[in-house]
């Protein structure tokens, strides 16, 4: 008897909703896979899968949200074995798959919290709500590879925006992997495209972007690249969330800059009188 | 009227047991002290199960249940941890959605297609807002490291039997407390279903217990001085009671009480909707609703249309076999309740005020109370003033805002209002005097997780729902 040969992966890009290869043909060789080099091309057919989403997530009702968000945690916790194969550790997976329950009970509470309403001194009906500021840009930390990435996708898609990430260069796999979680949790196409690759190539197209509302700069270790990004984004005022600090505890409460800092605050005017 | 065939939903879905015991730390376990009594189908009288009447011995056991699991395993344990099992339980309540509405239906009376499209779904988008907060509570505004109360009784009305037990049990797990609930003895059934959820969940022992019983039960759960809170919604005359019974104690307490809501409509409401909101203020649950529209408010200039409207539409009313998808109004929840609309009614027709009702075959088994109005009301008469809490509407009229607002509010209560204008400002004038906790605008009986419920006045104390919901389960 012959052992059994196995299927292997092939770890591909996600983009709007759909696996696709990098349209360049090119992929590069880590964690033992051939995994999809994308090109600044792919980087904007995100951008725009990302920006088509928009109008059905930021639409849909909050608690609509909430429930494809706790499902995503309850796909999650599926494939914690899958995750641990690609060498996450288990606590980490834990802490992932919690952080996704965390978010997915904001997206009825934030409003709550960060809006209101105002007494101004007037006969005036005055209310401050938050939205969604729009497309999302978000460069995932080297590490830790899945718990870092859901920290910067989950605070980014419960408010109503949509997302391109820029996966761990050197540890991609768990963020394929979590493309395939994404896939299968009624997470509309397009809210959230992963692009797996070099940052030098794909995030300066990202940053540059003028259909891009916000960058979340997290993952970005080279305080230069970092400062030339920011440079960039200042050219159609994307919100820009920094660099985490190199020392950045992963574990802790996250609080809820991550949310505000992509958020527009909307206040609405009206009389009052008979 | 259209001819419909009817379309009955299938009971098979829902296994009711002959008999319940009491459900205390985990367990169903027999009464020790109490009895037993019997929870009827207000559709048919038929009898569907033997439940078990809590005494005092048993409310003690509950209570110390309670005391335990708050102590050694709830209280402790991470919110993070809390919201799974409340997410957990909104799970299954969603898988098991309809068995739990025809349960409902049948215990309680009400149309199938208002379980099934209101209820139950709330009833779980419930448990899945406050899961949320369970691993939130420092940012709800409270101060920086909110806590627990300890044990809460919870005392719950036969109108929304799940959807408010949802509104008590939801916060309090949320926020670290454990319960012991008392279901209304007419209403007992998805109560006790929604034990046998808990052990589903695998929700720690002694976290939820569920005493079933009557006054007297809730007497001693509300007296037990095992308890840190205690939450009402029902009568203000037993919400007084419960008010007299805590004082001088460290209890806190919310009630949620009756209400007379009046539902105003200017000349300038598109009468088509305003109609549409008319009869779901008062019709909604055979009205059997704290916050039904059960005053209506009609600017003086167009009261025969909107009357006239109003009437065209209650003959199209379907009053009916609860299990039947096309039913809008189902049976009276029981005799006694059937006995206090006759009665309140009657005195509406003595004391002057012109009564009507569509031609309506009722069926001859059951609790069944046709939707009436009563025109030619004055503020004076009974009818203006005390809760019917039933399908029956006391129409009033008025010339100018103010006049609008002064009847509105000449009421001990203050529950709800509704407005139907189409001006803005007009709407937002009219809230800010209006003395109502709730107050709907162009639409009516609106509830939502997010949004908190409660009364003014003599409507009760404290809110449900909402970032405000959690206050009455805090030590703050």
């Amino acid at each position: 008897m012959s052992e059994r040969v196995a299927v292997r992966k092939t770890y591909k890009l996600f983009i709007g909703g759909k696996f696709p290869r990098s349209e360049s043909g090119r992929s590069y060789i880590v964690q033992d896979a051939n995994v999809a080099l994308s090109s600044r091309k792919d980087a904007r057919d995100a951008v725009v899968a990302a920006r088509a989403a928009v109008k059905g997530w930021a639409g849909a009702t909050a608690y609509n949200r909430g429930q494809i968000l706790y499902r995503v945690a309850e796909m999650l916790e599926g494939r914690r074995e899958q995750f641990a194969a690609l060498g996450v550790p288990g606590d980490e997976v834990d802490a992932a798959i919690d952080r996704w329950v965390w978010y997915a009970g904001w997206s009825d509470k934030l409003p709550q919290v960060y809006g209101g309403a105002n007494p101004v001194a007037g006969p005036y009906f005055n209310l401050s709500a938050p939205e969604p500021t729009g497309v999302v840009a978000v460069v995932a930390p080297e590490s830790p590879a899945l718990l870092g990435l859901v920290s910067v996708i989950a605070p980014a898609i419960v408010t109503g925006n949509t997302v391109v990430a820029a996966a761990s260069p050197s540890a991609p796999l768990a963020a394929v992997t979590l493309a395939e979680v994404l896939a299968t949790s009624d997470l509309p196409g397009g809210v959230v495209n992963i692009l797996t690759g070099r940052l030098a190539e794909t995030v300066p197209t990202l940053a540059s972007h003028m259909d891009v509302n916000a960058i979340d700069l997290t993952g970005v270790a080279d305080a230069d690249l970092a400062a030339d990004l920011e440079v960039k984004a200042a050219e159609n005022l994307k919100r820009v969330l920094r660099p985490a600090p190199a020392d950045h505890d992963w574990s802790a409460d996250p609080g809820i800059t991550r949310m505000t800092t992509l958020l527009e605050t909307k206040t609405v005017w009206h009389p009052k009188g008979v | 009227m259209f001819e419909y065939a009817p379309a009955p939903e299938s009971r098979s879905v829902v296994d009711i047991k002959p008999s319940y015991g009491l459900f205390i730390d985990g367990e169903f376990v027999d009464p020790t002290d109490g009895g037993t009594f019997k929870s009827v189908n207000p559709a048919s009288e038929e009898v569907l199960a033997e439940v078990a009447e809590g005494g005092a011995g048993d409310v003690d056991r509950a209570v110390r249940a309670a005391r335990a699991a708050y102590e050694k395993v709830w209280g402790p344990m991470p919110g993070r941890d809390r919201a799974k099992y409340l997410f957990r339980i909104a799970r299954i309540i969603q898988e098991r959605s309809r068995e739990l509405a025809v349960l409902e239906s049948l215990d309680n009376g009400k149309p199938i297609k208002e379980s099934r499209d209101v209820d139950v779904p709330l009833v779980a988008a419930h448990f899945f807002y406050y899961a949320g907060w369970a691993d939130k509570l420092p940012y709800a505004g409270f101060g920086p490291d909110p806590k627990p109360l300890g044990v809460a009784a919870q005392v719950i009305p036969w109108n929304f039997p799940l959807l408010m037990l949802a509104w008590k049990i939801a916060p309090a797990l949320a926020a670290g407390n454990t319960v012991v609930l008392k279901p209304a003895e007419t209403t007992p059934l998805t109560a006790l279903l929604f034990a046998e959820i808990c052990q589903q969940a695998d929700l720690p022992a002694g976290v939820v217990n569920i005493v079933t019983g009557a006054g007297d039960t809730g007497r001693a759960l509300v007296e037990h001085p095992g308890v840190d809170k205690v939450a009402f919604t029902g009568s203000t005359e037993v919400g007084k009671a419960i008010a007299r019974a805590v004082a001088g104690t460290r209890k806190k307490v919310t009630l949620e009480l009756g209400g007379k809501a009046a539902n105003i409509v200017f000349d300038d409401a598109p009468v088509d909707q305003a109609v549409e909101g008319i009869v779901n203020g008062i019709f909604f649950n055979q009205g059997h609703v704290c916050c039904a529209g059960s005053r209506l408010l009609i600017q003086e200039s167009v009261a025969d249309r909107v009357l006239e409207s109003l009437k065209r539409r209650m003959a199209q009313l379907r009053v009916g076999d609860p299990l039947d998808k096309n039913t809008d109004i189902g049976a009276i929840n029981s005799a006694a309740q059937l006995a206090r609309i006759k009665e309140l009614s009657d005195a509406g027709s003595a004391e002057g005020a012109e009564r009507w009702s569509p031609p309506c075959e009722l069926p001859d088994r059951g609790f069944w109370f046709a939707p009436t109005i009563f025109t030619g009301v004055t503020q004076a008469h009974r009818i203006a003033r005390e809760e019917i809490f039933g399908p029956v509407l006391s129409v009033l009229t008025f010339r100018t805002p103010a006049e609008a607002v002064e009847k509105a509010n000449n009421t001990p209560y203050g529950l709800s209002a509704g407005i139907w204008t189409d001006k803005g400002s007009r709407i937002l004038w009219m809230a800010d005097r209006l003395r109502a906790g709730v107050v709907w605008a162009n639409t009516f009986n609106k509830f939502d997780p997010t949004s908190p419920f409660g009364g003014y006045k003599e409507s009760g104390y404290g809110r449900e729902g909402g970032r405000h919901g959690l206050e009455g389960y805090l030590n703050v």
